[in-house]
């Protein structure tokens, strides 16, 4: 027999937990830390799995897929919950009739999110339970459970992970997927179903009285548990900073905490009773201790663990055995790696003309947002999908004249797509005088070239209807729509110039495919080469920020007696081709390595 | 089996195939009777970004990172990047050291200096240190991709696991006409 046990990440094992729970629909944005548990699902025959353009749609499809009995999965980062929480919250009061799973994929340090807000929070302001994985068994095996209880209690179950859960891999045993114990079909129950506020006052004591049952529940929920240690001292944790604390603590008392809304009181309590001294290892906000607090239990818990950023086995011991802080290894001063663009990125050339314009240039969530970094440095705002053009309207609203010719809000065509279209139509509906760069390059970059409605393919690769966005914006009202190749920076300065001008609203498509898209290439490919006798050392070309362009320190002149500090090369191995640094030289000096 | 854990420590930069060694370790961990945890680190950038990835294998593992100043085996893709993480190390650790560098940007534009004394500050640290040039033994086995699998050959000359264990899982990775230039960089970098 084959073995059951593979090596999964967190995301892999959702996805397998998924698939063992016989899930029939699953929706998602990509976002980090959350997009493999869709990718992989996609492996998997049997559910439709798809990119849906923003969290919000993709809650919706899984509310209606559940709402006709079948077991449905919407998965989004933390920040993607705040765009989903219009319908979660009211569907707490419609209930389900197959099970439905909500996974919220947090981002504790940041890794690569713009807050790390803690998500256990929705569960208490939805009233909704919420279970929360410690590793890649817990992970899958606790998908199953959330169906399970969706459908017992009548409510969505949130399933909360973080980047060190969804990201680690360890062992998990498989399983056979099973057949859900509802018969999908439609079934019209439309007092549960339609939140009127007649039917919605009379859904309320339910959702009310489903609290107190599954608080009743967790008492019971073999996923809460205690390991009786050593009880001098007595922890209070969950998800992965139950690995911390064992790891550093073993003989310690644990309640390990599978459900972590709502909380089990009479097992806290009774284990508050039975340890000597109580701590809450809770990562970022004091979710459980606040709550232990409430009921008048001594604990530790912020004032001995930090209350930012992720934990780690160390943080976790200096906080459980009151350490001093080690002296540090001296660390030498070392240069940073930070990321960076690709060679040969189309974003590269529109920030080297937003730049040497100086625009305060709204910004957006994706790749792009790299453009804030010097020697690029032009980009001013960012905050939330989609609110580039917001700020953009806002500012024009605000500054009038003033700003006129001086702002433009750049936003990939993922994140338009996802949260920008209505922005536009507002730009339009109240008259702005507003010009939206929407940097297409075909995919979902940032999260690793995921597709979505403009790119003509669906998440399993079937050929699909791809929206036009000149078209689109033209039908949102917009008279001035011009596309630029980016790779033309004289035709993007061009353009640039003309658009900010205008006193209406104007928007401009940087068209070219993500230079690691497999599908599509618009740059050559072959290498460019410096010629060390014509370059001056100006540095013009490193002021684009191409990691295959370097300097080379080297005192002396050029072949034409130009005296220079040093002076250009090219990395042959990384240079995509795009040619922006040959078109920024005024001496000629970068061709071809045929010479051309 | 060895009753504790072992901490095993690989950094480097996006692109090197740190995160395939990494998986290909865990799965021959788990198939020599290990529990195994894996985590990695690494920012926003697809490539060429700083990464560090944590394997931790024993009989029972709890946490998938390595607590600061417990790394027992140190494999470093890229120098300066070996720099950067010295104070996750055991205070005696087999730091096994690719000798390859790969400049940052500030050192690319110019502005900053790529650390001069990589090589004496490492075996300074270390109770076992050994370089390895895995690049040119990669190229050497046919291919200059290969050189995180000429670093799993290093690695497997100081850990006690059957070889043939690496060996099926290094050949599960590769498409079948990549296999016998991986197995040759394998065997390359056991050879170090």
């Amino acid at each position: 027999m084959n073995d059951p046990r593979t090596v999964l990440s967190g995301n892999e094992a959702i996805a397998r937990g998924a698939y063992e729970s016989g899930v029939k629909v699953a929706a998602a944005y990509p976002g980090t830390p959350s997009t493999e548990i869709l990718e992989s699902l996609g492996a998997y025959s049997g559910p439709h799995v798809e990119w849906s353009p923003n969290e919000k749609v993709a809650l919706e499809t899984a509310m209606g897929a559940a709402f006709g009995g079948a077991r449905a999965l919407a998965v989004m980062k933390h920040v993607g919950v705040n765009v989903a929480a219009d319908p979660l919250f009211t569907l707490s009061y419609t209930g389900l009739r197959g099970g439905l799973v909500l996974v919220t994929a947090d981002d504790p340090e940041m890794h690569s999110s713009q807050n790390e807000q803690d998500n256990r929070h929705y569960a208490r302001f939805a009233k909704v339970p919420m279970l929360e994985p410690s590793d890649s068994q817990e992970a899958k095996d606790y998908t199953k459970i959330a169906f399970d209880l969706s459908e017992k209690f009548d409510t969505p179950v949130m399933l909360r992970t973080t980047t060190r859960v969804s990201h680690s891999k360890s062992i998990v045993r498989a399983a056979e997927p099973i057949v859900p114990p509802v018969k999908p079909g439609l079934v019209k129950d439309p007092v549960k179903l339609v939140m009127l506020p007649a039917n919605a006052r009379k859904r309320h004591p339910v959702v009310e009285k489903r609290m107190e049952d599954l608080a009743r529940f967790a008492e019971t929920f073999p996923e809460n548990r205690v390991e009786w240690g050593d009880k001098k001292v007595g922890i209070i944790t969950s998800g992965i900073s139950y690995e911390y604390a064992k790891e550093v603590m073993p003989e310690a008392s644990f309640l390990k905490l599978g459900m972590v809304y709502p909380l089990p009181r009479e097992m806290i309590r009774s284990f508050a009773s039975r340890v000597e001294k109580l701590y809450v290892v809770e990562e970022l906000d004091p979710f459980i201790e606040e709550q232990v607090r409430a009921m008048g239990l001594a604990v530790e818990g912020k004032s001995a663990f930090p209350l930012i950023g992720e934990l780690n086995p160390l943080l976790v011991e200096k906080g459980l055995k009151n350490l001093p802080p080690a002296p540090q290894e001296t660390a030498p001063k070392l240069p940073a790696r930070p990321p960076i663009m690709c060679p040969g990125c189309p974003h590269r050339g529109i920030f080297s003309i937003l730049n040497k314009m100086k625009l305060f240039v709204t910004g957006d969530i994706g790749c792009y947002t790299l453009g804030f970094l010097p020697p690029l440095s032009a980009i001013d705002t960012c905050v939330c999908m989609g609110a580039s053009i917001g700020h953009a309207m806002g500012l024009d609203k605000a500054l009038g004249e003033e700003a006129l010719g001086k702002v433009a809000a750049v936003i990939g065509d993922s994140t338009f797509l996802h949260s920008g279209i209505t922005g536009l139509l507002n730009v339009v509906y109240n008259r702005g005088a507003v010009t939206v760069i929407i940097l297409d390059n075909h995919t979902t970059a940032m999260t690793g070239r995921q597709d979505h409605p403009g790119t003509g393919c669906t998440l399993r690769g079937e050929e699909t209807f791809e929206v036009d966005l000149a078209k689109l914006a033209k039908a949102l009202g917009v008279r001035h729509v011009k596309t630029v190749n980016p790779y033309d920076l004289a035709a993007v300065e061009r353009v640039i110039k003309k658009e900010v001008q205008r006193p209406e609203p104007s928007v401009i498509i940087s068209r070219a495919p993500c230079v690691l898209s497999r599908r599509e290439k618009a740059v050559s490919g072959k290498p460019l080469a410096v010629d060390s006798d014509l370059c001056a050392g100006c540095r013009s070309c490193l002021r684009l920020g191409c990691p295959a362009v370097a300097w080379i320190k080297e005192e002396g002149t050029n072949a034409r007696g130009k005296k220079r500090k040093g002076r250009a090369a090219i990395d042959e191995f990384l240079c995509n081709g795009c040619t922006l640094c040959a078109q920024v030289c005024k001496f000629g000096a970068i061709k071809g390595n045929d010479g051309k | 089996m060895e009753n504790r854990v072992t901490n095993i420590l690989l950094v480097g930069v996006g692109g090197q195939g740190i995160i395939l060694a990494s998986e290909i370790m865990a799965d021959v961990f788990m198939e020599a009777g290990y529990d195994v945890k894996k985590s990695e680190v690494h920012g926003m950038a697809q490539r060429g970004g700083s990464v560090s990835t944590h394997v931790r294998f024993g009989p029972k593992v709890y946490s998938p990172l390595i607590k600061e100043g417990e790394a027992d085996i140190f494999v470093a893709f890229e120098e300066l990047e070996a720099l950067r993480y010295l104070s996750y190390l055991s205070p005696h650790p087999t730091i096994l050291l690719n000798e390859q560098r790969l400049n940052p940007p500030g050192v690319s534009l110019g502005n900053e200096d790529y650390p001069a004394d990589v090589k004496e500050v490492l075996s300074r640290r270390a109770k076992t240190f050994k370089t390895i040039p895995a690049r040119d033994l990669a190229v050497r086995a046919g291919d200059v991709r290969a050189a995180n699998v000429v670093l799993l050959g290093a690695l497997h000359s100081i850990l006690s696991i059957p070889e043939k264990v690496w060996t099926d899982h290094i050949l599960k990775r590769f498409p079948p006409q990549a296999g016998p230039v991986n197995l040759e960089a394998f065997r390359l970098g056991k050879a170090s």
